[in-house]
């Protein structure tokens, strides 16, 4: 992070002392939101952030900032619906403008069959308490002029659902308003701080080792993202997850208002306005495991190709620049939060594509039960032991793109 | 990133169908339930050196085995 920035939000970071209650392994919206928490919510104030960049350098900083609870799961969109309402208040809670911005967000269906999973979607929504609808051609028209019904020709819109309460927020401004959130409560953060293995002591994880030396903790947690096989490794902890690549891109600002999102489950796309103008585009997550952080050209070719048959004017802008995130994708597209089955240690992963609309639940429920020992309603069904017992949460559909 | 097919030669890696890591069960998980569990869900996720297969779907289709390092995304053999 720059130090323009560091002087503006007034982030104080702490050399890590030799022991805590609570460690949390990684500087992202997750382990810096569950510190926040921990801290506010529960008075636990004993608490280090130690990552090995700088705070939000990971998929905090590269995602694409969209806030959804159009889930295919009930259990998953009870989940997002309550972050995206966390969302909607979290500014003045952490007193910190990050442009929260209600916007909407539409997946297009070309078949018939993708119209009856949208329909069912909506239902499956509405009857969890996350408003969907469905719209027709002309109804998205209005919401997005910019759109061609007709798909160029080669994909035309038969309908779509439609999420009005979806939003986009600054990205990096959540992060750094939870860091200093947990600052404030006198939660240390110290950045550049890898972790080379975990303490252990019999069965229990009772520290890490770190490029700054050890530090021991009485429950160590990895919000580590992409990288959290190698360090759940350290503790024998074996996890269905594959490290994805995820690419973005943006093009320079184009000159009119675009509203809201639009996304296509079909062609696996979608599309969005920046702050700034410019148009946001991502897609689904590249098809093999890679810890590179590498950009394509064929990623570029091939999301230019479909954008431009459903968004027309998009031919006339330019790419300004691309990037890549890598993605913790476990095995059912779900997340898994919580106990590991080796004591003291934890973990909240599985965010793979779909982790930043999730920050704030995520934290609070991880916080919950860090601070009470019990894995709350909400976590319940996202537990890694779900795997072994058969109870799985599968929803690619709903998580494949996002 | 490019991947060399036996016999198509070098061909970029959109012609390719990720066919997962090559692993066995693992040995030292003494109860067959969870051995089993493991086998079904379980990645190595290797940050480094791992064996894959791959189908060469847009070419010979047919199946090669290689080592590949995850960090680099650069084929080692």
């Amino acid at each position: 992070m720059n130090d323009f920035v560091e002087r503006r939000i007034a982030l104080r970071w702490h050399a890590p002392r030799r022991a805590y209650d609570v460690l949390i392994i990684g500087g992202g919206g997750h382990g810096l939101a569950t510190a926040y928490y921990l801290a506010d919510r529960h008075g636990i104030t004993n608490v280090a952030v130690i990552e090995a960049g700088y705070i939000g350098s990971g998929n905090s900083g590269r995602n694409t900032t969209i806030i959804r609870a159009n889930y295919g799961i009930p259990e998953a969109v009870r989940f997002y619906q309550h972050s995206l309402e966390l969302y909607q208040t979290l500014e003045e809670e952490l007193d910190c403008r990050f442009m929260h911005e209600t916007k909407g967000i539409m997946w297009l269906a070309h078949t018939e069959t993708q119209m009856r999973a949208e329909g069912a979607r909506s239902l499956l929504n509405l009857a969890c308490g996350a408003e969907t609808v469905m719209i027709t051609p002309l109804e998205a028209k209005e919401l997005c002029p910019q759109l061609d019904l007709s798909g160029g020709g080669r994909y035309p819109v038969l309908g779509a659902s439609y999420h009005p309460a979806a939003a986009t927020a600054r990205h990096d401004r959540v992060v750094w308003g939870y860091a200093q959130g947990a600052m404030r409560h006198g939660v240390h953060v110290a950045q550049h701080t890898m972790v080379t293995g975990l303490q252990r002591h019999g069965t229990r994880v009772t520290g890490v080792e770190t490029t700054s030396g050890p530090i021991s903790a009485g429950v160590v947690l990895s919000a580590a993202g992409g990288r959290v096989s190698t360090i759940a490794a350290h503790a024998g902890v074996r996890l269905p997850i594959r490290t994805h690549p995820l690419q973005a891109f943006v093009t320079n600002s184009y000159d009119f208002p675009f509203p809201g999102i639009v996304s296509d489950t079909e062609l696996l796309c979608y599309v969005s306005q920046t702050e700034r103008g410019q148009m946001l585009v991502g897609a689904e997550f590249d098809a093999q495991p890679s810890y590179s952080q590498r950009s394509s050209f064929s990623f570029l070719q091939s999301c230019a190709a479909k954008v431009t048959r459903l968004l027309p004017f998009m031919r006339d802008l330019r790419i300004l620049r691309q990037w890549t995130g890598i993605c913790d994708i476990s095995a059912d597209f779900s997340p898994i939060m919580g106990q590991t089955g080796v004591d003291g240690f934890l973990v909240t992963t599985g965010w793979g594509t779909w982790g930043f609309k999730a920050i704030p639940a995520g934290g609070e429920q991880m916080a919950q039960l860090i601070a009470t020992g019990r894995t709350p309603a909400l976590l319940e069904p996202f537990r890694l032991d779900r795997f072994a017992s058969d109870h799985t949460m599968a929803d690619p559909g709903s998580t494949g793109t996002h | 990133m490019w991947i060399t097919c036996p016999r198509c030669g070098g061909r970029p890696v959109e012609e390719y169908r990720f066919g997962g890591e090559v692993r066995g069960a693992a040995a030292w998980i003494t109860d067959a339930a969870l051995r089993d569990v493991d086998y079904v869900w379980m990645y190595d996720n290797i940050e480094g050196v791992t064996t894959e297969r791959w189908f060469h779907g847009a070419g010979c289709r047919r199946w090669l085995t290689i080592r590949r390092d995850t960090t680099t995304d650069t084929i080692v053999a």
